[in-house]
């Protein structure tokens, strides 16, 4: 009895997601109309792009990379019941401080530099994350507005540091001034796997990750302590739960795995610092943990699943000219549909109310009540 | 010769700040209004994006600005309604759900401006109109009286909404449902009405605040144009303790700093652009962890309204 509950309950959570992400290609097929295309045939190159082949299955893993990572952040935080919205900056920051240190010792063997790189982008990403739990925790700051500043304040400072004291000295020599830095380390740089393609291990990383991030939230003291802060402040609170540090320390996590994203992002596929790294990974990143459901299990469908859909935008670009901002928009709506949508869990009666023909006076609704205890 | 430049400058810088008040002043006012109700609305940023794209395109092709403001409203509104929708009907979360129309509107607007403009023009947008008389006062003129009639609809519009929030039947029912919404609805204010009725008009003045980067300052589009205002203005409406004369204090300290900004760039201070940027999002931060701490916020804020009888 209570096992089939559970499984109706997940089964209509799966429909749910689904029926958000089509209302969502919906009124994105109506904004590909008003953008002079046929939806038909661009949602064609859209879904069949990335299963065309070799580069299409592998890049789009390639994508699912960060968005993964960044989500398992976001999953941390949300579960914790404080909101990051400041993946972008953190993922930059990380990926900055990341390529300073490799750049730095250019020397040294991968076994030692490659595990230093990637603690250092955790770290810096973790220090801009946090700054933010702090700020929450003890000002009082709402953290959305300031992870939202300190996005704006991580991409000034690296597009300074690509522009000056760390542009590649080469862009210099040549005149051509492209703000990035020089090339990584080739020791340090992440093994491609496939021949002809960008698909690195970072992809696998991620996805162990998200099995740890599940242990630490579900098996671990710690993790049941953030989960309490999150789920009911004040019953944490009572049961001498310090909800404060929880929150700084899940904004801290949350910063790590960002961090960790551009800096593997660097490593994997591009080897240098770039500008528009970040390329809005950081807002996906939400949308994934919303679409997996606060689990980090759940990311890993939903971040191969966006990662597809961000390739497919590509790919969709070149064939029938709609850019590729339309992701960003049908994303925008997948969240709004997606929270919006989560009334019908927290009050499943909606659903009754509303295939009733009349509104509920107290006859109908004592009838439902009586329905629903014969059940 | 040196002194004449000096309190030249100073004039200018003083004189753009005042300009750069009403987009702050327009979607930090709608803002409170929706906060005083309840809704936080953090879609602001991408209401402003969509107006300032739709005041320009309609510019652009239609060739008149006051158009181009009107539909930029509707455009807000719509949104507004959006918002309503998933916030109030549906009892979202807010500020995932702000962040979703953010989104949504940052792809909708670079998608639009994308396929129907494609590359940077210029439009002919609002001129200054100066105030006969009051524009000719040395020091003052300048600054003061000098400048297109938005902005003077912005600085207009503090002590409107302060005597619509404090002295109107609507501002009273605003209040009350941001603060006790049961208490509201057990004397038959509808209360999602309410909150509807301040996401629309919240809408409404993003869109206007939106239009004005493009008609009545830039006079073109580029992606982006919003810069973070939209945040800002949300942050401003804490800054400013959800009063409608410490939101005025708060855009003047921001719209200078933007002046600032734009001076320092101009006379080509040796300065790195980036940190002149940077200075308004970390003074933003630093205000806010001034203003906030044990400061009454509307007490319903955040929190969908749902009736317990259902």
């Amino acid at each position: 009895m209570k096992k089939s509950n559970r499984l109706v309950q997940s089964l209509s959570q799966v429909a749910l997601l689904a029926g958000a992400l089509l209302l969502a290609l919906l009124v994105g097929a109506i904004l590909i109309a008003i953008a002079g295309a046929n939806p038909l045939v661009a949602y064609k190159s859209m879904f069949l792009g990335p299963f065309s082949g070799k580069f299409g299955m592998t890049e789009s893993l390639v994508k699912a990379t960060p968005l993964l990572l960044v989500g398992l952040g976001v999953v941390t935080s949300f579960r914790s019941g404080i909101l990051n919205i400041g993946g972008e900056g953190q993922m930059v920051m990380g990926a900055i401080a990341g390529a300073a240190v490799a750049l730095a010792f250019p020397k040294w063997p991968a076994v030692i530099l490659l595990p230093l790189t990637l603690i250092v982008s955790v770290l810096a990403g973790a220090v801009w994350g946090g700054f933010a739990g702090w700020l929450k925790a003890k000002l009082g700051v709402n953290e959305i507005l300031s992870t939202v500043m300190l996005n704006s304040i991580a991409l000034q400072l690296c597009l300074y540091l690509i522009r000056g004291p760390m542009i590649d000295p080469e862009e210099i020599a040549y005149g051509t001034g492209t703000p990035q830095t020089a090339q990584l380390p080739r020791q340090i740089w992440m093994a491609r796997l496939v021949k002809g393609t960008r698909f690195h291990w970072g992809f696998f990383l991620a996805v162990a990750l998200a099995f740890v991030v599940f242990i630490f939230l579900w098996r671990t003291t710690i993790g049941y302590r953030m989960r309490a802060a999150g789920e009911g402040p004040d019953a944490a609170r009572a049961a001498g739960i310090n909800v404060e540090k929880y929150q700084i320390l899940a904004m801290a996590m949350a910063g790590g795995f960002a961090g960790l994203a551009g800096m593997v992002e660097v490593l994997g596929v591009h080897r240098r610092v770039l500008e528009g790294l970040s390329a809005g990974y950081g807002f996906s990143g939400i949308v994934v943990a919303l679409f997996g459901r606060l689990h980090p299990i759940g990311a890993i469908p939903a971040a191969i699943l966006f990662g597809m859909l961000t390739l497919g935008a590509d790919m969709m670009q070149r064939a029938v000219a709609i850019p590729a901002a339309i992701v960003m928009a049908i994303q925008g709506l997948v969240v709004l549909f997606v929270v919006g949508s989560d009334i019908f869990v927290r009050h499943p009666e909606i659903w009754r109310r509303w295939f009733r023909k009349k509104d509920p006076d107290t006859l109908g609704r004592l009838e439902a009540d009586s329905a629903g205890n014969r059940n | 010769m040196q002194g004449i430049v000096i309190s030249d400058v100073i004039i200018g810088i003083l004189a753009t700040g005042v300009r750069l008040l009403a987009p702050f002043l327009f979607a930090s006012l709608g803002e409170m209004f929706c906060q005083r109700s309840g809704v936080f609305n953090l879609g602001v940023e991408g209401i402003m994006m969509m107006g300032a794209f739709v005041g320009f395109f309609v510019t652009l092709r239609l060739g008149n600005p006051y158009l181009g403001v009107v539909m930029a409203i509707l455009a807000g509104i719509v949104l507004g309604l959006l918002m309503a929708l998933i916030s109030v009907t549906m009892q979202a979360p807010q500020g995932i759900s702000g962040i979703g129309l953010h989104m949504f509107c940052w792809g909708l607007s670079g998608l639009l401006f994308r396929v129907y403009v494609g590359f940077i023009t210029s439009i002919d947008g609002f001129k200054p109109l100066p105030i006969p008389g009051l524009a000719d006062i040395p020091v003052l003129g300048p600054i003061l009286f000098q400048h297109n009639w938005m902005v003077y609809l912005s600085i207009l519009f503090v002590p409107i909404s302060w005597f619509v929030l404090f002295k109107t039947n609507w501002g009273l029912k605003v209040r009350a449902v941001g603060v006790a919404p049961q208490a509201a609805d057990t004397l038959g204010v509808n209360v999602n009405a309410v909150r509807y009725q301040c996401l629309m008009l919240g809408g409404a003045l993003a869109g206007l605040a939106g239009a004005f980067l493009t008609v009545g300052q830039a006079n073109m589009y580029a992606d982006n144009i919003t810069a973070g205002r939209g945040f800002i203005a949300v942050a401003l409406v804490y800054f400013g303790r959800w009063n409608p004369v410490g939101i005025l204090l708060g855009s003047l300290l921001f719209s200078m700093m933007n002046s600032l900004q734009l001076w320092i760039q101009v006379l080509g201070i040796n300065f790195p652009y980036e940190f002149a940027v940077i200075l308004p999002y970390v003074v933003t931060i630093a205000a806010l962890a001034v203003a906030v701490k044990n400061v009454w916020a509307p007490t319903a804020l955040g929190k969908p309204f749902r009736r317990e009888s259902i």
